[in-house]
């Protein structure tokens, strides 16, 4: 029975981070996943691919939209699925081919199989061709989480489908109704829309992208459906039968026919089969596992990060998990701030967030001065035809203090990281304001965002 | 091999300091005798400086309450020898350094809103406490010190009142305070004034000078004072030669209380207070009695540029048994100057004036300055007192009285 120091089962982006950090401080660590490729449901067939898709029919959507205003004149425009499709398994191929090397050369045991413990300390790897018991002084669950089914339209891999399957349709649907319309419903039905399908979001609550600001998922919404996505809110899905998705909302029937339905309503924690009972693993009232502020479970020496216990369900959230969890292991002090974790909408525009949203705020009765700048007035957005959308910052009244952004607009991911870093320090929207950004880059409209926290940006009124 | 940095034994009454400032950054290849830290204590501001040459790890944090003794830093003196010979390109790198230490470092861990602040406010970052990333000062820590703390304004030291002035001024409006932290010095001046007024029965008696005879004396020899001494020759000279004139005709006033015993002291060394912009400094111009008129002007003038620059030591600035301020410098007519304990007593000049005085049965115009004498009742009977402050104005007023010694 091969004996290690910490075992982490699952490879996704919170589990390799625990075991390549531990590597690093001299831990003797193995990585456990059912699929042989590393990099969990991220890099097989979520955030990765999926960006892969965005950013082929981004240029698609250019070529037919946009080139000949840009003075590009083209011949006629097809869509090749079929390549389109390869690189994207390439991009994802190049993404875990790289995992497999670190893991290789930091020394870090990957074992293929589905691990259940048999105690605290011990598991059984189940593999395709055989099965074998590993212990470790410390044990981490990063199993992640699955797609949600609703009970009465189950997947069906077809016509009923999970993200899993939405990035990878071998035909374009003529008719996509997409239920739930947050990041994964909102970024594979821009997908499919820009490669031709009639894309209709069909949201529960009043709004889609729930946990941005009104005034952001207004203007949100209205470039969406410039784009040709059908956005339905406030429409409570009530099943599919014939080629149609049925709805009600304020008591009236809604039908959406479709050849395929792709049910992105949430994920839940994956902690099937696992054997949590054996090793003393509890579950929180939303089945998810239970930890303490160190990310410790209720069995010593297990511990679990990641989509599989409280808090946002994002990568980046889950390797900072990861690597707390090692250097606590390791006895060092590891370090997360839960309070800012950045989330982001891959949509073209993109939409970012990170802290206190204004809404938030003025639910909470807090005092804070709003500084927002858009990228119209953005020389880089005027020259590269990005101009939607803009930059808000939420400051508090007195100190100045960065509670929060939000970004609508090109790139809006890559620019919420900067406000993240001042937010980390303690920095105040002058700070921001203060700080050189190079010119012309759409950068500079976060700077003349926290500028106009105090009424002082320049290149707006 | 590892040298301890410790704080240095500073004199008997201090015990512990602020770690101001390091001049140094963690990691830092420091020279022997390079200056390393800012040390605030009670009485005086002070340099640690390296005992040998190698790479520093700093323990303490500026800001940090240090205890004499504490061990602050280390050198690895193996790492400066072994690294600067070998690596020429280190040495540009480390006397390029000295030109800003201090500025530099607080710049870069410092926000830019934080940096504005600091500089409107005058408030010291390194005086704030952080709430940021590892303590850090944020711009919300800088403007809760603003508020904090009461205006410079209400500064005890009234010498100080012309220099808050323009400061005042630059504020920007809006604000109707500006708090913020007092030194160790401030809150050991303030200490202390308030102590030596519970602790002393003291009371002032009042005299005035007719300082045309020491003017006139100025005026004819100015030049040849100048031009034989370098320094000019100022009033503070007679003051002082004046006072150490009196205290041997009233020995009472050269004494202090130490606990049941009246000790009586029979040497000379005066204090002259001094304003900086760190609160007021009492330099010692000692052995006053055995010092020319030049030496004073000389000695007067070295310890001002050294207590207005920080570098006054502790040693400048102990042992004094009498003190001479002048709230003339600011234009003040009248005060009643409080005793530097344990000292029994404290002269205060004042602005000349001219003004009608009778003489002989004359009504003439005289510059005329009023002087003033604290003392500890408890040491210097009211006679002496009265007695004391006559011959000191009779040594100004007829100067040829200090040759004489009458």
């Amino acid at each position: 029975m091969d004996s290690y120091d910490l075992i982490i089962i699952g490879a996704g982006p919170g589990g390799y981070v625990c075991a390549f950090r531990a590597a690093q401080l001299g831990l003797k660590v193995a990585l456990i996943d059912k699929r042989a490729t590393l990099g969990g449901t991220c890099l097989n067939v979520g955030c990765i691919p999926s960006k892969a898709l965005l950013h082929s029919s981004e240029h698609f959507a250019f070529a037919k939209g946009h080139a000949s205003a840009h003075g590009i004149k083209l011949g006629s425009i097809e869509l090749d699925l079929a390549t389109f499709l390869k690189r994207k398994d390439e991009v994802v191929a190049k993404n875990v081919g790289g995992l497999a090397l670190l893991a290789k050369a930091r020394k870090v045991a990957v074992l293929t199989g589905t691990a259940t413990f048999t105690s605290a300390n011990t598991l059984e790897v189940k593999g395709e061709k055989e099965t074998t018991t590993v212990t470790a002084k410390n044990i981490v669950i990063a199993t992640g989480s699955a797609p949600v089914e609703l009970p009465f339209m189950k997947f069906d891999g077809t016509t009923i489908v999970s993200s899993d399957h939405a990035i990878a349709f071998s035909t374009v649907p003529k008719k996509l109704v997409v239920v739930g319309g947050g990041a994964i419903g909102l970024e594979l039905g821009s997908v499919w829309s820009r490669l031709g399908s009639e894309v209709t979001i069909v949201e529960f609550l009043p709004k889609i992208a729930a946990a941005y600001d009104d005034d952001i998922v207004r203007n949100f919404t209205r470039l969406l459906t410039k784009q040709g996505l059908k956005i339905e809110t406030g429409a409570k899905v009530t099943g599919f039968a014939k080629g149609v998705l049925t709805a009600e909302r304020d008591g009236q029937k809604l039908e959406f026919p479709a050849d395929k339905v792709l049910v992105a309503v949430g994920r839940r924690p994956y902690t099937d089969n696992l054997g949590l009972e054996k090793a003393g693993v509890q579950l929180d009232e939303k089945k998810r596992v239970k930890v303490d502020a160190h990310l410790k479970t209720t069995a010593p020496g297990i511990w679990a990060i990641g989509d599989v216990v409280a808090g946002p369900m994002l990568a980046h959230k889950a390797e900072e998990d990861g690597a707390a969890v090692a250097e606590w292991i390791a006895g060092k002090a590891g370090h997360i701030n839960w309070d800012l974790v950045p989330a982001i909408v891959y949509t073209e525009p993109e939409v970012a967030s990170v802290g206190l949203g204004e809404d938030a705020a003025k639910a909470a009765n807090r005092a804070v001065n709003i500084g927002k700048f858009n990228f119209a007035a953005n020389g880089r957005a005027i020259a590269a035809d990005t101009t939607d959308g803009y930059v808000k910052i939420i400051a508090d009244a007195k100190t100045d203090k960065i509670l929060g952004a939000q970004i609508l607009g090109h790139n809006a991911g890559e620019l919420i990281s900067e406000v993240v870093t001042h937010m980390e320090y303690g920095g105040s929207a002058e700070d921001l304001g203060r700080t050189i950004h190079a010119h012309p880059t759409m950068s500079e409209a976060v700077k003349e965002a926290g500028l106009a926290v105090s009424k002082s940006a320049i290149h707006a009124l | 091999m590892a040298i301890e940095v410790k704080i240095p034994p500073m004199g008997e009454s201090i015990n512990s300091g602020v770690l101001a400032k390091w001049y140094v950054k963690d990691g830092d290849v420091v020279k022997k005798d390079q200056p390393l830290f800012e040390l605030e204590t009670d009485k005086i501001t002070s340099e640690g400086t390296a005992e040998s040459a190698g790479k520093i790890s700093l323990k303490v944090e500026a800001g940090a309450e240090v205890k004499i003794g504490q061990v602050v830093a280390s050198i690895d003196a193996t790492a400066s020898s072994a690294a600067a010979p070998a690596t020429p390109a280190a040495a540009p790198v480390e006397s390029a350094k000295p030109a800003a230490p201090a500025k530099a470092l607080a710049a870069d861990t410092q926000s830019p809103a934080v940096r504005r602040l600091a500089t409107e406010t005058g408030i010291d970052p390194a005086a704030v406490t952080g709430s940021g990333k590892a303590g850090r000062v944020t711009k919300g820590d800088m403007i809760a010190a603003t508020e904090a703390k009461p205006a410079e304004a209400a500064r005890a030291v009234p010498a100080a009142a012309p220099a808050a002035a323009p400061a005042a001024a630059a504020k920007p409006s809006g604000e109707r305070q500006t708090r913020r932290k007092m030194s160790p010095l401030r809150q050991k001046i303030a200490q202390r004034l308030v102590a030596a007024q519970h602790e002393a029965a003291m009371l002032t008696t009042f005299n005035e000078v007719d300082m045309s005879g020491v003017m006139a004396l100025r005026a004819k020899y100015q030049d040849d004072f100048v031009k034989k001494n370098g320094v000019k020759l100022g009033f503070m000279s007679f003051f002082v030669k004046a006072v150490v004139h009196a205290l041997r005709e009233v020995p009472a006033i050269n004494a202090q209380i130490d606990g049941d015993t009246l000790v009586e002291n029979n040497y000379y060394d005066i204090g002259v207070a001094v304003s900086t912009d760190k609160g007021l400094m009492v330099p010692i111009v000692k052995n006053c009695d055995s010092l020319n008129m030049a030496d004073v002007e000389k000695q007067i003038a070295l310890a001002a540029t050294k207590a207005r620059d920080g570098k006054i030591t502790l040693a400048d600035l102990e042992g004094g048994v009498f003190t001479i301020t002048n709230g003339g410098t600011f234009g003040s007519l009248l005060s009643t100057p409080i005793i530097n304990p344990p000292q029994s007593a404290i002269l205060g000049m004042h602005s000349i004036n001219e003004r009608p005085i009778a003489v002989n049965g004359q009504v003439v115009i005289r510059p005329m300055m009023y002087i003033a004498l604290s003392y500890d009742h408890r040491v210097v009977d009211g006679k002496q007192a009265v007695t004391f402050l006559v011959k000191v104005k009779q040594a100004i007023e007829d100067p040829a009285r200090l040759v004489l010694g009458l």
